[in-house]
């Protein structure tokens, strides 16, 4: 793996503007987040446990209401979509769980092709008649993990590490302009966590698909990512390249010094 | 000084009584005397007397009673799980709205709560006597028995193998083949075989309130007092169960 | 990067065993529901007329005859709650020496297990409307019918129950009063009983529950009950007081279930 991706220059991918959300009114656990996500390149969100990283993810993909603000992808507010409009952002948008959420009783492949779910027919899904081209780019995705062999094994028959490639390969599946990660690693020893965040960002940089990772490792963050944004008590305090990031900046980000 | 090791327990010493009381203020409610025991006794021995042998002459009446019976049950075991399943959907409160949850929670429990003879015998008065109202009733029996079931199975699903599906833009049909399906549907096929073999047992008793099926036989040959007859069904019904709970056990061993 | 792979690749998602087996359930499944259907007797009519018959049954019963509830119902409601108590307590006590010999722990003599089991799986067997039969036939109608049938419907379940609890009580305990030559009744008492304890009051009430709804089917066929007054409403067609049985019936079944629910939350 050598060095980052080279940021080419085009126009944001995301705005995120004034975001907000409480999820007991007068609590909130997002402050007014204003944000603009690059065409490329993946950036990292760090900061404590229950500052809202997760939260800010979940909005853009509106698995959480937010309660105020706007997420705007192009033209659209991601904030304001409903029903289908709201089903087809979603599907241009790739996520990857901490615990991998796959469906574990459904094998290997069916995993993959769930992210095929917002384009193809039901009775396709229902039947698992999916068109051919999707079954070879299933197969083709699972090569490109390393998990030729198991398209047929069952989810979960699978380790940690297999667990979230397949969770990869069924974000990618959707062909997103955007791939949300939320703690991919966290769930995984720290050999492996390197390998996924190599596989995720050596694959999303071929396909040219920007990332926003939320992740607790600083090293980590400070290897992949080109941008580090750190969060706390639900507000952006830093935001820049991954060279700026010195430790008086994570002392404001996580608090205290004794940990450093 | 000696200590009791073993203090007496009062409390245990007055529910005793107070247990003891009902049970003498009951049976004198009920007219359960010691006579009349005694006589019961005498009557049982001259009622078994007259069971056996059992009589297996009226076989041909036995066997179509029987095989109603079994119509009835896998009639309304179809139509009960095929109702059941939107229902258990709508009254899972991890899926669905709590206005739709909760009158869909109420429906069901009033359909478990009204044993299934009481709803027969209703059926039969409205739709006339026959198979049709057992179908009716033990149908009612099935959406209380299994549709709790499938809402209890639906609200113990993991919801982050749902919250993945949906993130991939799936319709709500479509979270719902992939997301929550795969994780019930071995559960729920359980409790179908379940459900078949607890209705085939239902089926064979609503026939004694005119619901069709081989308990109209049974009733009949008990008010005839043709006792060798009744022994020859009982039989009949007590290896149709048998076999079933069997059956059933097996098949659900071999799904786990 | 996929360059060196064969073009297609066939997907599917059951092997050819598999996909064989589900068709051939499907179809065993599909055959008898055909089969059902096109023997079953059900007179088209009657089909075509049963949601109209419903509907006007419905309007029948409303609104209910509540001023009917005392004193006929309520008599009768209370002696449904004595069938059920009464017989539970004397299912419960006719169960316990039969699980006594049911469970091998306890009783190592095979035939005597055998014989213990064949009773308990005599007794669930044959459903409580049926042993009402039988007890109709033998004490005559009444409530004392009724009460024996629920005792013995409720020994089967009691029985196989306590047997396996009192199975999976540790046996240490009772090891080591034999230890100190205490006598059978003793190391059942002191070492079997506060082991099961807590399993036995959860199965007597549970028990308990499900006769209180049984017995108020019973007075259909003479045992008893609140089913005398439900049926001769029905023979007579009173319907609203038809509901106003239902009614209490409905509220009684609802009051002992969240009472043993309560109950059995706080035993255990």
């Amino acid at each position: 793996m050598s060095a980052t991706p080279i940021l080419k220059s085009s126009g944001p991918i995301l705005r995120i503007e004034g975001l907000e959300k409480s999820y007991t009114p007068g609590k909130p656990v997002l402050r007014g987040i204003n944000l603009e996500i690059g065409a490329q390149g993946i950036t990292a969100i760090i900061g404590p446990s229950g500052t809202g990283k997760s939260t800010l993810l979940r909005c853009i993909n509106r698995l959480v209401e937010p309660t105020a603000g706007a997420i705007l992808m192009g033209e659209e507010d991601l904030a304001k979509l409903r029903g289908a409009a709201l089903r087809q952002a979603r599907r241009r948008i790739g996520m990857v769980f901490q615990e991998y959420n796959l469906v574990e009783r459904l094998t290997v492949m069916e995993n993959v092709l769930t992210g095929r779910l917002g384009y193809v027919p039901l009775w396709r899904a229902w039947l698992r008649k999916y068109p051919q081209d999707d079954i070879d780019r299933a197969f083709a995705l699972l090569d490109a993990v390393g998990l030729p062999e198991q398209a047929t094994r069952r989810a979960d028959a699978l380790s940690g590490g297999q667990r979230q490639r397949v969770g990869i390969a069924r974000a990618l599946m959707q062909s997103p302009a955007l791939l949300l990660a939320d703690e991919p690693t966290s769930s995984l020893d720290p050999k492996t966590a390197v390998e996924v965040m190599e596989l995720m960002a050596r694959l999303t940089g071929e396909a040219g698909v920007p990332v926003i990772v939320n992740i607790h490792n600083v090293d980590l963050a400070k290897r992949f990512a080109i941008r580090i944004i750190g969060m706390t008590g639900g507000a952006v305090v830093f935001d820049g390249p991954p060279e700026a990031l010195e430790s008086h900046h994570l002392r404001e980000i996580y608090g205290g010094e004794d940990w450093l | 000084m000696t200590r009791n090791p073993f203090p007496a327990n009062w409390p245990l010493r007055i529910g005793g009584l107070i247990g003891l009381t009902y049970i003498i203020y009951a049976s004198a409610q009920l007219g359960i005397t010691g006579e009349r025991l005694l006589h019961g006794f005498g009557e049982a021995q001259r009622f078994l007397a007259r069971m056996f042998p059992p009589n297996f002459e009226r076989w041909g009446l036995l066997v179509e009673g029987m095989l109603e019976s079994l119509q009835i049950a896998v009639l309304s075991t179809a139509i009960g799980i095929v109702l059941s399943l939107p229902l258990g959907l709508m009254a899972a409160r991890n899926l669905s709205p709590v206005w739709l949850a909760a009158p869909t929670r109420g429906f069901i429990a009033v359909c478990r709560s009204l044993h299934y003879v009481i709803v027969a015998i209703i059926f039969v008065k409205a739709l006339g006597f026959g198979a049709l109202a057992g179908v009716a009733a033990l149908t009612v029996a099935s959406i209380g028995f299994i549709a709790k079931l499938f809402a209890e199975a639906i609200e113990e699903i993991s919801m982050k193998q749902v919250e993945a599906v949906r993130a991939s833009g799936a319709s709500p049909a479509g979270v719902l083949i992939y997301g929550v399906v795969p994780q019930v549907a071995s559960r729920f096929i359980g409790f179908c075989i379940y459900l078949l073999d607890s209705n085939l047992r239902n089926s064979t008793l609503v026939g004694i309130v005119g619901a069709g099926g081989i308990g109209g036989t049974l009733f009949a040959a008990f008010k005839r007092f043709d006792y060798d007859f009744v022994c020859a069904i009982l039989i009949a019904i007590i290896a149709l169960i048998f076999l079933a709970e069997v059956i059933s056990g097996r098949i659900r061993a071999a799904l786990r | 990067m996929s360059a060196t792979l064969p073009l297609h690749r066939e997907w599917v998602r059951h092997s050819f065993g598999e996909r064989l087996l589900r068709y051939f359930l499907w179809l065993a499944a599909i055959a008898s529901l055909v089969w059902a259907v096109r023997s079953i007797e059900i007179i088209p009519e009657f089909l075509a007329d049963a949601p109209e018959q419903m509907a006007d049954l419905l309007i029948r019963m409303w609104p209910p005859d509540l001023g009917h509830y005392y004193p006929s119902v309520h008599a009768a409601m209370i002696e449904t709650l004595h069938i059920a108590s009464l017989g539970t307590v004397l299912g419960v006590a006719l169960a316990i020496p039969i699980a006594l010999l049911a469970a091998r722990n306890i009783c190592r003599n095979v035939l005597l297990n055998a014989v213990a089991q064949f009773l308990l799986v005599s007794s669930r067997s044959v459903n409580s409307l049926v042993w009402a039969l039988i007890f109709v036939a033998v004490f005559g109608p009444g409530p004392a019918a009724g009460t024996f049938a629920i005792a013995f419907r409720s020994i089967g379940f009691v029985g196989k129950l306590l047997a396996e609890a009192i199975e999976e009580a540790a046996p240490g305990p009772v090891e080591a009063l034999e230890a100190s030559g205490a006598p059978w009744g003793h190391r059942m008492l002191k070492g079997i009983w506060p082991q099961v304890q807590p399993a036995f009051w959860g199965i007597a009430l549970f028990r308990w529950d499900i006769n209180v709804r049984e017995s108020a089917v019973l007075g259909l066929v003479g045992a008893g009950g609140i089913g005398v007054v439900l049926d001769d409403a029905i023979n007579f067609f009173q319907w609203e007081r038809v509901a106003t049985i239902l009614l209490a019936i409905l509220a009684v079944v609802v009051v002992a279930e969240i009472l043993v629910t309560r109950i059995r939350a706080k035993l255990i």
